[in-house]
């Protein structure tokens, strides 16, 4: 038998039983809409499957049962016991179907029309036939006997049924023995066929395997422990051979429970190709990364949202053939899957690309749901419209598919993949496409935790929670300050909510004293919940463990803030802490918040030329910035050490003399004043330049939008909500040595008219460098010319954007570099098909004949000295000018 | 010690009540209690334990006084003493708390005592229920008792113990 029918049969088996206890509870608690939705999600997974697995007869009966259970969930139909009923004989006749296919491997002959006509007049309100009916309807298509087969504690709940079973058994004796066997087993028929050389293990077993390994490892520790301090024991070699046997053992334990990714992929194409003909569409299922393993664990409980998804791109995100030619696509949609490894954590990426998620339709969908008014709607961007497509019952698909379409599917994967510690993003572009991103933790079994104490006692915070720990003291920049009672810190210009953990779980008492020593020298652990970040206030922080989550008590259960608690290697016990539990506590913000946070962010990613900026004043003027990385040290000089000489001020500095230069001339400058000097140094030259006060120090994108009009001035930006100088250092700097650049060569080269720049704006540049000092110097000169700047160290970093399909319009790249010369660099760049008619232009100190001959050979457009200002503008204008007439 | 280390342990309650009244006799584990003697089933006895580094567990109701790590299982550690609100136990220098480690519905709890006596076997016909005027917090976790040559012993009901902190949450 094909696999793919033996994993169904085993799957819609185990879903089945499920069903049975639910639909049960539900006709106890009739209004319980938790366990409709469930219900009905589970019909949809059973309808779903058995549609691409061409059983028209079995689906037919899960699609008509699941159109009740949809008039159950939308409250417009009371569930009473006589449709429970019905619902259960459903559910036998899908069994009886089941067992059919299980031994023969078709579905049987014969109609279940008497059964969709009793469906369909419940679902289409007219009053269902008498119930009687119902047991006695069709003789060949009614047994239900795999009840009997059903495990403990299912049966005897199954009253309803019992009479059912014994007449059905007594009919058809056969069936209910093979039942018997089967059932028990969970539905493994067919395993003998599939298992060869594979051995099914309980996962009981492995579990109990695990906590012993666990526990031998602990008790190494401790035997190592002690053979250490006395090493002269006979033991010392025998234990070492325990050590790694041990290990080794721990190792081969955890990976019975490593399974490749592309087991859960196996029936995609299947289910891609069924539905490319069922809709008449043309799709390629591109997968990648199928060896990638993950947790036996976290793999079954992704493998069904997975399979949602692919559906749903299949469905909703590519077009039919001729819509994809009326919109200038190939014919053929792509859906392209990937699993790759990422820090502890597995990334699977879903893209399609198809006509992308229609932002107004789902905007009015929103409207008409109720889930945001036509105002506020109106003001959402289209990434935070696109976020609601994960709320429940969000279904955008104009008609209901037996695919999709009937809005569970996205808010049934989110939950899953967030119950195992996951997240889902994802960003799309109406008639492009769109790209999922799924974040899973490797494992759910051993977790890397982060140990931190609190109040004396020490708990474990899962290391994936964890986005980075900053130390506070109250004296310093970084501290953490009160709004009426609760604390906050400023991160990057976010305020972050703060729980103190100690507070959080009522370590101590009252406090008497101020917030100011209470949070002296404490660490802030920066923790995400899906969205929403939070910090946590600690007091002390160790190192990471890789420990193993066990369960907490039962009469714990109660207390959220706990996952689970474990075992560390010195033996003692220790409570894990629940970042999800704790994120409720310290109040989640609400969707759309998250969303807006989510296209900052994205905005912030997409232009990552941030630098770190030291804000200072000198003179009058408004505030002042210099890249920070320029700076080599900062000092406070006594002015009166300030000596002048040869009408240079000079500064007796580290042994040798250095120059100083007042920044402004209008700076007071008498002695006894202790200033600020800011010392750049470069290639064994130094020079300080005096400020008056250092204000900050900030990370700030440059986009410097006025021109400077004075000399040493690039331009003004916002900085903080302030109208800043960016400082021309070199200004400074060639007003002090002359000879300053001349390593660098000063003369200009091939420059033929020295235009003033122009009709370069939002041209993007490459910058390639491998000195930050000249990375930082280059990007604020470029960014005031107009250019969007990307720097980057080396030309291996310029390649892998190529890789990232950047685009530019100008590489800039320095000769001497240490992992690949310019020369190389340009070569490379030219090999590149999309990358061959790139202006290019080498910035060099390098400075004969022969070697702009080289950087010719080698592809560059230009050569120019590095900090020829002037000419390196008018250069880089001519070049793209002469780009754009090419 | 001869506590037994027994796999098969009677959790229920209704279950216990049937064997009392069905066999000659019983054996119970005797423990020391603010002075008061109580007896511990047997079959629920998985360990007895000298005092052991106990982790706190925030937010836990007051009588638990946290969790232990034995032999790499995690047990819960309660205070009998704070269930039937008798006063926390002053002790004398080098002298321990006693626990006996019971097994209720798959998971282990360390019941922390003041020490631990014998194992007695109890003939039936010594049995006899609550008397009417016992304090309700004993009663809430007592069975019965038993009256031995000149004392009491009082029948711990380990799971309708457990069960109390149970709802206290």
């Amino acid at each position: 038998m094909d696999d793919l029918i033996v994993e169904f049969l085993t799957e819609t088996n185990e879903s089945l039983m499920e069903l049975d206890t639910d639909l049960i509870k539900l006709e106890q608690n009739p209004n319980d809409k938790d366990l409709i939705s469930k219900i009905f999600r589970l019909m949809h997974t059973i309808k779903g499957t058995c549609g691409f697995l061409g059983l028209p007869r079995l689906e037919t009966v899960a699609h008509r049962a699941e159109n009740v259970m949809g008039r159950f969930r939308d409250g417009n139909l009371e569930v009473t016991p006589e449709y429970v009923s019905l619902i259960l004989t459903s559910l036998d006749r899908v069994r009886y179907l089941l067992r059919h296919i299980e031994e023969n491997g078709t579905e049987p002959e014969g109609s279940d029309q008497d059964l969709i006509a009793q469906l369909d007049a419940v679902y289409e309100g007219s009053d269902m036939p008498a119930k009687s009916q119902v047991s006695d309807a069709s003789a060949p298509a009614a047994p239900a006997v795999a009840t009997a087969a059903a495990p403990g504690p299912v049966e005897p709940e199954l009253k309803p049924q019992e009479e059912v079973v014994v007449t059905a058994s007594a009919a058809l004796p056969v069936a209910a023995a093979s039942a018997a066997a089967v059932g028990g087993g969970g539905g493994d028929a067919g395993e003998s066929s599939v298992a060869n050389q594979s051995l099914r293990v309980n996962m009981g077993v492995l579990e109990n395997l695990m906590t012993m390994v666990s526990e031998l490892v602990l008790t190494r520790n401790q035997l190592l422990q002690i053979a250490r301090n006395d090493k002269d024991n006979n033991f010392v070699a025998p234990l070492q051979r325990l050590n790694h046997v041990v290990s080794d053992l721990q190792e081969g334990v955890m990976k019975t429970r490593m399974q490749p990714i592309g087991n859960a992929w196996a029936k995609l194409p299947r289910i891609i190709r069924d539905l490319s003909i069922e809709l008449g569409k043309k799709i390629d299922l591109i997968m990648t990364g199928q060896d990638t393993e993950l947790d036996r664990q976290v793999l079954d409980m992704i493998k069904d949202p997975l399979t949602h998804m692919i559906r749903n791109s299949g469905d909703h995100g590519i077009e039919t053939p001729a819509e994809r030619l009326r919109a200038g696509k190939p014919e053929t949609g792509k859906i392209i899957l990937r699993a790759y490894h990422e820090g502890g954590h597995i990334i699977i990426e879903i893209t399609d690309d198809g006509k992308g998620l229609p932002t107004e339709k789902i905007r009015q969908k929103i409207i008409k749901n109720g889930l945001a008014s036509e105002e506020e709607a109106a003001k959402l961007s289209p990434q935070q419209i696109h976020q609601y497509i994960f709320a429940a019952g969000f279904s955008t698909a104009e008609k209901v598919t037996s695919v999709s379409g009937r809005g569970v599917g996205m808010d049934v994967v989110r939950t899953n993949i967030e119950k195992i510690g996951g997240s889902i993003e994802m960003k799309s572009t109406e008639g492009k496409g769109s790209t999922f991103y799924i974040k899973i933790p490797l494992t759910l079994a051993i977790v890397s935790s982060l140990i931190v104490e609190s109040a004396g006692e020490k708990f474990a915070i899962p290391q994936l929670a964890v986005r980075e720990l900053v130390l506070v003291s109250q004296k310093s920049e970084n501290r953490i300050e009160m709004i009426k009672h609760t604390p906050v810190f400023r991160l990057r210009e976010k305020l972050l909510p703060l729980v103190s953990l100690e507070d959080l779980l009522k370590l101590t008492g009252e406090h008497s004293e101020s917030f100011e020593e209470r949070f002296e020298h404490k660490y802030i652990i920066v923790t995400q919940v899906g969205n929403y970040s939070f910090g946590l206030i600690v007091d002390q922080v160790f190192d990471t463990e890789e420990i193993v989550v066990k369960p907490v008590a039962k009469i714990l259960k109660d207390i959220d803030l706990f996952s689970g608690n474990t075992i560390l290697g010195d033996g003692s016990v220790i409570m894990i802490l629940d970042p999800g539990g704790i994120a409720k506590v310290a109040g989640e913000n609400n969707l759309s918040d998250n969303a807006q946070d989510n296209v900052e962010t994205a905005q912030k990613l997409s232009s990552d030329s941030k630098t770190s900026l030291l804000l200072f004043t000198a003179g009058n003027g408004s505030q002042k910035a210099v890249p920070l990385s320029l700076i080599a040290r900062l000092e406070n000089v006594d002015m009166k050490m300030a000596e002048v000489s040869d009408d240079r001020m000079l500064l007796q500095y580290r042994g040798s003399l250095m120059p100083i230069i007042p920044f402004a001339p209008d700076m007071d400058l008498s002695p006894d004043v202790f200033k600020p000097l800011l010392v750049f140094a470069d290639r064994g030259k130094s020079v300080g330049i005096i400020v008056d006060e250092i204000v900050d120090i900030r990370e700030e994108a440059i986009d410097i939008q006025i021109d400077g009009k004075r000399k040493g001035v690039f331009g003004s930006t916002i900085v903080s909500g302030k109208a800043t100088e960016i400082v021309d250092v070199m200004h400074f700097l060639n007003s002090v040595h002359g000879d300053w650049f001349k390593d660098h060569g000063d003369e200009s080269f091939l420059v033929h008219d020295k235009k003033k720049k122009g009709g370069g704006s939002s041209k993007r540049i490459l910058l390639v460098d491998d000195s930050p000092f000249f990375r930082n110097m280059l990007t604020p000169l470029l960014s005031a010319a107009g250019y969007e700047v990307i720097a980057v160290d080396g030309p291996s970093k310029a390649l892998e954007l190529t890789e990232r399909e950047e685009n530019f319009d100008m590489i800039i790249s320095d000769i001497e570099m240490p992992d690949m010369n310019g020369y190389d660099f340009a070569t490379r760049v030219r090999s590149i098909e999309k990358w061959q008619k790139m202006p290019m232009v080498a910035l060099t100190s390098h400075a004969t004949p022969e070697d702009i001959d080289h950087g010719y050979e080698s592809g560059f457009d230009e050569y120019i000295a590095k900090f020829d200002r002037d000419t390196l503008l008018s250069t880089i204008s001519k070049t793209l000018a002469r780009g754009n007439e090419a | 010690m001869s506590a037994a280390n027994t796999d098969k342990v009677v959790g229920d309650t209704t279950l216990f009540r049937h064997q009392v009244a069905e066999q000659k006799s019983k054996d119970f584990l005797t423990v020391e209690i603010g002075g008061q003697m109580f007896g511990i089933p047997i079959l629920q006895v998985q360990d007895v334990l000298g005092e052991l580094k106990v982790t706190r567990i925030p937010l836990a109701p007051p009588q638990v006084s946290g969790s232990l790590n034995l032999r790499g299982r995690i047990v819960t550690a309660i205070d009998v003493r704070k269930c039937l609100g008798l006063k926390p136990l002053e002790l004398k220098a080098n002298e321990r708390r006693m626990s006996v480690v019971v097994n209720y519905d798959e998971e282990l709890y360390s019941l922390i005592i003041d020490s631990v006596g014998d194992v007695l076997t109890l003939p039936d016909k010594d049995f006899e229920t609550n008397p009417a005027t016992l304090d309700v917090t004993w009663k809430a976790v007592s069975l019965g008792v038993y009256r031995l040559h000149g004392r009491i012993m009082v029948v711990l009901d380990v799971p309708k113990l457990l069960l109390s902190l149970h709802q206290l949450n």
